[in-house]
C-alpha cells in the first residue's frame, strides 16, 4: 500500500479540481460549489487512507518518498516525502478545506465576482499548501512557498471586504520580501552545499558549513519564515489580511498558511543550520515572548472581530516559537501539536466570527451586544471556540500549550514564566470579546437586522460539528497525533544536536544544555 | 608587394547572415517591382522565409566550431545559440510588425518623410496602408545582429553595430500615431547611438595601439603578456564597453531607453527589447569572455558597479512611471542589470545562465508588448496606466495573460523569469559575486511593486469610463502572444532542455 504515490496524487488532485471548477461558467455557481466540496472531500478521503498507511514509530523518518527528475543540471528534483510533522499538517489541511468550502457557501453570493473563480482559487490554494508541506527538496519547497501567495492574493483582493486592495498588496509584498531573502539563502545554500537541493544531502553538508556563512543563510530562511508565521516585529500584515479576507479564507490564512513559517523553521532552519539555530535561539525566544505579550495586549484593544482573532493568532505563534527554540522534545512536540490545534481552534473561531459578521453585515464589536439572546446556538459555538482558543483544559490547545510550557520551563524558566502571563491575557481578550458580543443586554440595532434572528442552519451545523468534535477528542486523547509527531521532532532535535535535559538537571536551575 | 590573397571563407557557417542580407536586398527590389496592394504580404512572407531559412542553416551548423573569413567571424556554441535566439525572437517581432488587423493599415506611417504636424501629415494618418520598407529594414537589422554576436574582431563588431543600428533608428521614427514623439525618439536614439558608436570606435583604436591587432585572440594574448602601456588597455576597454553598455541599456547609459521605447512603434519596441538585447549582451559576452578574460580583476568591480546601479535605477524609476511602455522600458533596464550579474560571474555557468536569461526575457517581453499593442482606443494605444484600470473585468483573458507575464518579470516561480533569475544569481554566487546577488535580491523586491501595481489596477480597480476596449488580436499578434506566453510557462515548469542547451553551447572559440 505504501507504493501508491500518495503525495503526488494528493498534491495534484486539488490542482486538477481548481482547473475543473474554473472552467464552470459563472452562471452555474451552485454546481461549482458542489464540485469544489466533493473534490476537497476526495482529498480528505485520500489523506485519511494515507494516515492509515503511515507507519508510526518507523525508523524511516520520511515516508511516502517519491522523487522525479526535474532540472538535472541544478540537481533540483520533484521530491515529495512526509515525516510526522508534515503528515499532521497535511491532515489539518485536508480537514480544514472541506469545512471552509462549506462555510464559504454564500460568501461570494453578494459579491459581483464569480463564484467558480472563488472556489477554484480555494482549491488552487489547497494545491500550493499541500505542495509546500509535502516538498522534500529545497528548490521545490521554495517554488511552492512563493506561488502560494498568488491564489491568496486574489482571494483577498477580489473577494475581501473593507481595505481589501491595501491588504492584498501588503500581504503580497511582505511575503515576497521574505521569499526573496529566502531566495538569496537558497542560492547560497546550493552553492556552499555542493550544488544540490536534496534535503538529506544538505543536512549532511550543513554540519561542515563555515560558521558565518551558516548564520547568514539561517537568517535568510528565518526572516522569510518569521514574516510568514508571523513573529513580532514582522506581524503587521496579518491583522490587515485577516481583517480584509473573507472569513473562510482568513481561517485558512492563519489556520494553515501561517504554519508554513513555523514548519519551515522546524524543517529547514534547524536541521540545515544547527549551530546557527542554537546561536540565534535566544533572539528568537525573545521575539516569540514579545509576540505573545504584545499581540495579546493589542487583541484586548481591538474593536474589529476579525482583526482581534488575527492578533490572538500572532500571540499563539509566539507560543509555537518558544516551543521550537526551547530545543526539548516536549517543547517541540507541543509546538507541532499546537500548530494542529491552533489550526482547528482558530479556524473554528474565524468561521464562527464569519457567521456573525455575515448576519450582522459588520465586523465591529460595538455593532453587537447580547447576540446570544437572538442566536443562542451560534453564541454557544463562539463561546466554545473562544474557550478552545484560550486553551481551556479539555480542549485540544490546552494539551499543546501545556507541553510547550513544561518543555520550555525545563530549559528556559524565565521565558516560560513570562509566556504564562500570556495565558491570562488570552483569557482577558477572549472572554471580553464574548461578553461584548453575545452577553449582556440586547443591542436594539441588532434586533432590527432580520438575519440576526436565524440561528445555525443545517449547513452551518455541519461546518462547525467536525471541528468541535476534533477539538474535544484531541483534548482528551491526543496520543494518536503525538505518537506521529514525536519521532519526527526527536529526529529534528538530533540534527540540531541538542538533548533533553536530564530530570535532575532541572534542579540546578541551569538546564542540561 | 605580393599578390592579394582572399582568406578562406566557410560560406556554410556564414549562410544565416548571408541569407538575411540577401533577403533584405530582395526586399528592397520588391518595393519597386510588386504592386502596392500585394507588397505587405509579399514582404512579410519573404522576411519570414529568410528567417526560417537562416534558422535551418543554423541547425545544420549546430556543431560547427570555427573561426573563418580571415579571423573576422567566429562561429561557435554561443554564436549559434544567440543567433538562433535572435532569429526566433525576430520572427515573433515580424509577426507583430506584420499585424494589419488591430489597426487599419498597421502601426507604421504610410509616408515617413513628411514634416510632422503639417497638413499632408495629418491627412495621411487614417486608413492608408503603412510603409512596407519596414520589412527590409528589420531584416537588415536582424542580419547585423547575427554578425554582431559572431564578430571575432573589433572592426567587424563595429560594422555589425552600425548595420543593425541604422535601420533601428529609422524604424523608430515610423509610428503612425504620436508622430512627434516617434520622431523625437528616433532622433534621440540616433544622436546618442552615434556618440556611443564613436566611443566604441575610439576604443577600438586604443586597443589596436595596445595589442597591435583588433582580433580577439591577439588582444587576449596581449592582455596575458602586455607589451604596451596598460593605459591603452584600460582606456580602450572602457570606451568599447561604453558602446556596448549603451546598446544593452545599462546605467548610466540607459537614458535613451524610456523615451525611445515609448516613442517607437510598439512592434519595434518589442523588437528592440528582445532582439537588440540579445545582440548587445551577446557581443558583451564575447568581448569580456573572449578577449579580456585576463583583465577580469580590473573590470569586474567597475562593471559590477554598473550592474548594481542599473538594477537600482531600473527598479526605483519603474515605481514612478505612469505610462505602460515607459514602465516596461525601466523594467527592461532592471533586467539588463540582472543579465549583467550573470555576465560578471565570468564562468561557464555565467555564460550559459546569461544566454538562458536572454531567451526567457525575450519571449516574455515580446508577449508584453503584444498586449500593449492590443489595449487601444480611437487614438491608438492607450498606454497611460490609468486607462488600464479594471481591464480585468472587461477582458479577463488578456488581463490574465498580462498578469502572468508580470509575475514572470517579478520572478515568481513556475515562470521563466524565476528560472532565469535563479540561474544568473546562482552563477554569480558561484563566481564569487555575492554582493551583486544581494543587490539583485533587494532590487527584485523594489521592482515587484510596480508590477503588482499594474496587477492591482487591472483586477482590483473598478473599470472607469475611459477604460478602453481591447482589440481582437489578429492572427499574427495572437501567434506572437501565444508563443511568448507558452515559452514563458514552459521555461518555468520544464526549463531543463534549454538549460542543457545553453550549457552545451557555452564555449567560445577565439
Amino acid at each position: 500500500m505504501k507504493d501508491f504515490p500518495f503525495l503526488s496524487v494528493l498534491t495534484l488532485l486539488p490542482l486538477a479540481g481548481a482547473i475543473v471548477v474554473a472552467c464552470i461558467p459563472r452562471a452555474r455557481a451552485e454546481l461549482a460549489k458542489i464540485v469544489a466540496l466533493v473534490w476537497s472531500l476526495a482529498v480528505l478521503a485520500l489523506s485519511i487512507v494515507m494516515w492509515a498507511a503511515f507507519t508510526v514509530g518507523s525508523t524511516d523518518r520520511f515516508q511516502f518518498r517519491e522523487s522525479y527528475a526535474w532540472i538535472p543540471s541544478w540537481d533540483a528534483r520533484f521530491t515529495l516525502a512526509a515525516d510526522g510533522i508534515a503528515l499532521v499538517m497535511l491532515m489539518l489541511i485536508a480537514v480544514l478545506f472541506p469545512v471552509v468550502i462549506l462555510a464559504s457557501w454564500h460568501d461570494v453570493d453578494a459579491s459581483r465576482r464569480s463564484a467558480p473563480a472563488y472556489f477554484a482559487l480555494l482549491l488552487a490554494f489547497e494545491f500550493t499548501m499541500i505542495g509546500v508541506f509535502a516538498a522534500a527538496d529545497v528548490f521545490l519547497f521554495y517554488v511552492f512557498f512563493e506561488i502560494m501567495l498568488i491564489p491568496m492574493y486574489f482571494i483577498i483582493g477580489s473577494f475581501g471586504t473593507g481595505q481589501k486592495q491595501y491588504a492584498a498588496v501588503k500581504f503580497f509584498l511582505y511575503s515576497l520580501v521574505g521569499g526573496l531573502f529566502m531566495l538569496a539563502s537558497v542560492i547560497g545554500l546550493w552553492v556552499v552545499g555542493g550544488h544540490t537541493f536534496d534535503f538529506a544531502a544538505l543536512v549532511e553538508a550543513g554540519r561542515s558549513f563555515d560558521t558565518n556563512t551558516a548564520r547568514w543563510l539561517f537568517l535568510g530562511f528565518f526572516v522569510a519564515f518569521a514574516i510568514k508565521a508571523p513573529f513580532f516585529p514582522f506581524h503587521t500584515w496579518l491583522p490587515d489580511s485577516g481583517g480584509a479576507a473573507p472569513a473562510g479564507a482568513a481561517a485558512l490564512l492563519v489556520g494553515v498558511m501561517d504554519k508554513v513559517g513555523t514548519f519551515g523553521i522546524l524543517r529547514y532552519c534547524l536541521p540545515l543550520f544547527p549551530e546557527a539555530s542554537r546561536w540565534f535561539a535566544p533572539a528568537a525566544l525573545v521575539l516569540a515572548v514579545i509576540g505573545i505579550i504584545y499581540a495579546a495586549l493589542l487583541a484586548v484593544g481591538q474593536n474589529d472581530l476579525k482583526r482581534l482573532v488575527s492578533y490572538t493568532s500572532i500571540a499563539h505563534f509566539g507560543f509555537i516559537g518558544i516551543g521550537i527554540f526551547a530545543f526539548t522534545t516536549q517543547g517541540g512536540t507541543g509546538s507541532v501539536l499546537y500548530m494542529v490545534n491552533h489550526g482547528l481552534a482558530t479556524g473554528l473561531l474565524f468561521i464562527v466570527v464569519g457567521m456573525f459578521v455575515a448576519r450582522r453585515g459588520s465586523s465591529l464589536v460595538s455593532d453587537f451586544g447580547g447576540a446570544g439572546k437572538l442566536v443562542p446556538v451560534l453564541a454557544g459555538v463562539l463561546f466554545f471556540a473562544g474557550l478552545a482558543s484560550l486553551a481551556l483544559p479539555g480542549t485540544a490547545p490546552f494539551v499543546s500549550e501545556f507541553l510547550v510550557l513544561i518543555g520550555t520551563f525545563s530549559t528556559h524558566k524565565a521565558y516560560a514564566v513570562i509566556a504564562t502571563a500570556g495565558i491570562i491575557l488570552a483569557a482577558a481578550y477572549v472572554l471580553w470579546m464574548i461578553q461584548r458580543t453575545t452577553q449582556g443586554t440586547l443591542n436594539p440595532a441588532l434586533d432590527e437586522v432580520p438575519a440576526m434572528r436565524k440561528d445555525l442552519s443545517l449547513r452551518e451545523k455541519v461546518v462547525v460539528a467536525p471541528l468541535i468534535l476534533l477539538l474535544l477528542v484531541l483534548g482528551f486523547y491526543p496520543k494518536p497525533v503525538t505518537d506521529v509527531i514525536n519521532p519526527a521532532v526527536q529526529a529534528t532535535l538530533q540534527d540540531v544536536g541538542t538533548t533533553d535535559p536530564a530530570p535532575t538537571a532541572v534542579a540546578d536551575g541551569k538546564g542540561g544544555r | 608587394m605580393g599578390e592579394l590573397k582572399l582568406p578562406p571563407i566557410d560560406y556554410g557557417a556564414l549562410a544565416p547572415m548571408l541569407i538575411l542580407f540577401g533577403v533584405a536586398c530582395v526586399g528592397v527590389l520588391v518595393e519597386v517591382l510588386i504592386p502596392r496592394r500585394f507588397r505587405n504580404l509579399t514582404q512579410l512572407i519573404l522576411a519570414l522565409l529568410g528567417v526560417v531559412a537562416a534558422l535551418v542553416f543554423l541547425v545544420i551548423n549546430r556543431n560547427t566550431r570555427i573561426v573563418t573569413i580571415g579571423g573576422a567571424v567566429a562561429v561557435d556554441g554561443p554564436t549559434i545559440f544567440l543567433q538562433g535566439a535572435i532569429l526566433v525572437l525576430g520572427a515573433l517581432s515580424l509577426f507583430l510588425i506584420g499585424e494589419r488587423q488591430v489597426e487599419a493599415g498597421g502601426a507604421f506611417v504610410p509616408q515617413a518623410a513628411v514634416v510632422v504636424g503639417s497638413d499632408s501629415d495629418t491627412r495621411q494618418t487614417p486608413g492608408r496602408p503603412g510603409l512596407t520598407e519596414v520589412y527590409p529594414l528589420a531584416t537588415f537589422a536582424l542580419g547585423g545582429m547575427l554578425l554582431f554576436v559572431a564578430a571575432n574582431d573589433l572592426l567587424t563588431m563595429f560594422v555589425a553595430l552600425e548595420v543593425f543600428s541604422l535601420p533601428l533608428y529609422l524604424l523608430c521614427a515610423l509610428a503612425r500615431r504620436r508622430r512627434l514623439l516617434s520622431q523625437e525618439a528616433a532622433l534621440k536614439y540616433f544622436l546618442l547611438g552615434s556618440y556611443a558608436s564613436a566611443f566604441f570606435l575610439f576604443g577600438v583604436a586604443l586597443l589596436y595601439g595596445f595589442a597591435g591587432s583588433v582580433q580577439f585572440d591577439a588582444i587576449h594574448q596581449a592582455v596575458a603578456s602586455p607589451q604596451n602601456s596598460q593605459v591603452l588597455l584600460y582606456g580602450g576597454l572602457g570606451l568599447v564597453s561604453i558602446g556596448l553598455l549603451f546598446k544593452s541599456a545599462l546605467a548610466p547609459f540607459h537614458v535613451w531607453t524610456p523615451d525611445v521605447y515609448q516613442g517607437a512603434p510598439t512592434p519595434i519596441t518589442a523588437f528592440m527589447a528582445a532582439c537588440t538585447k540579445v545582440a548587445a549582451f551577446g557581443a558583451l559576452l564575447r568581448v569580456l569572455y573572449g578577449a579580456f578574460e585576463g583583465a577580469r580583476w580590473d573590470f569586474q568591480p567597475v562593471l559590477g558597479t554598473v550592474a548594481a546601479l542599473t538594477m537600482l535605477v531600473g527598479a526605483i524609476l519603474a515605481v514612478t512611471q505612469t505610462d505602460m511602455k515607459r514602465l516596461l522600458a525601466y523594467s527592461s533596464i532592471a533586467n539588463a542589470g540582472y543579465l549583467m550579474v550573470g555576465v560578471l560571474a565570468l564562468t561557464e555557468d555565467g555564460l550559459s545562465s546569461t544566454m538562458f536569461y536572454l531567451v526567457a526575457y525575450g519571449f516574455s517581453v515580446v508577449a508584453a508588448f503584444a498586449i500593449v499593442s492590443l489595449v487601444r482606443d480611437s487614438d491608438g494605444e492607450a498606454t497611460h496606466l490609468s486607462r488600464w484600470a479594471g481591464i480585468g473585468r472587461k477582458s479577463p483573458l488578456l488581463a490574465g495573460v498580462f498578469t502572468f507575464i508580470l509575475l514572470a518579470f517579478a520572478g515568481i516561480p513556475l515562470t521563466s523569469g524565476f528560472t532565469a533569475k535563479f540561474a544568473v544569481f546562482g552563477a554569480a554566487v558561484d563566481g564569487g559575486q555575492t554582493w551583486l546577488v544581494i543587490f539583485g535580491v533587494v532590487t527584485s523586491m523594489l521592482i515587484a511593486f510596480p508590477y503588482l501595481r499594474v496587477v492591482v489596477l487591472m483586477w482590483l480597480s473598478e473599470p472607469g469610463e475611459s477604460t478602453p476596449a481591447v482589440s481582437i488580436p489578429g492572427f499574427l499578434t495572437s501567434a506572437a502572444l501565444a508563443l511568448g506566453v507558452i515559452v514563458t510557462i514552459a521555461l518555468g515548469v520544464v526549463p531543463a532542455p534549454l538549460i542543457d542547451l545553453t550549457r552545451e553551447a557555452s564555449q567560445f572559440v577565439r
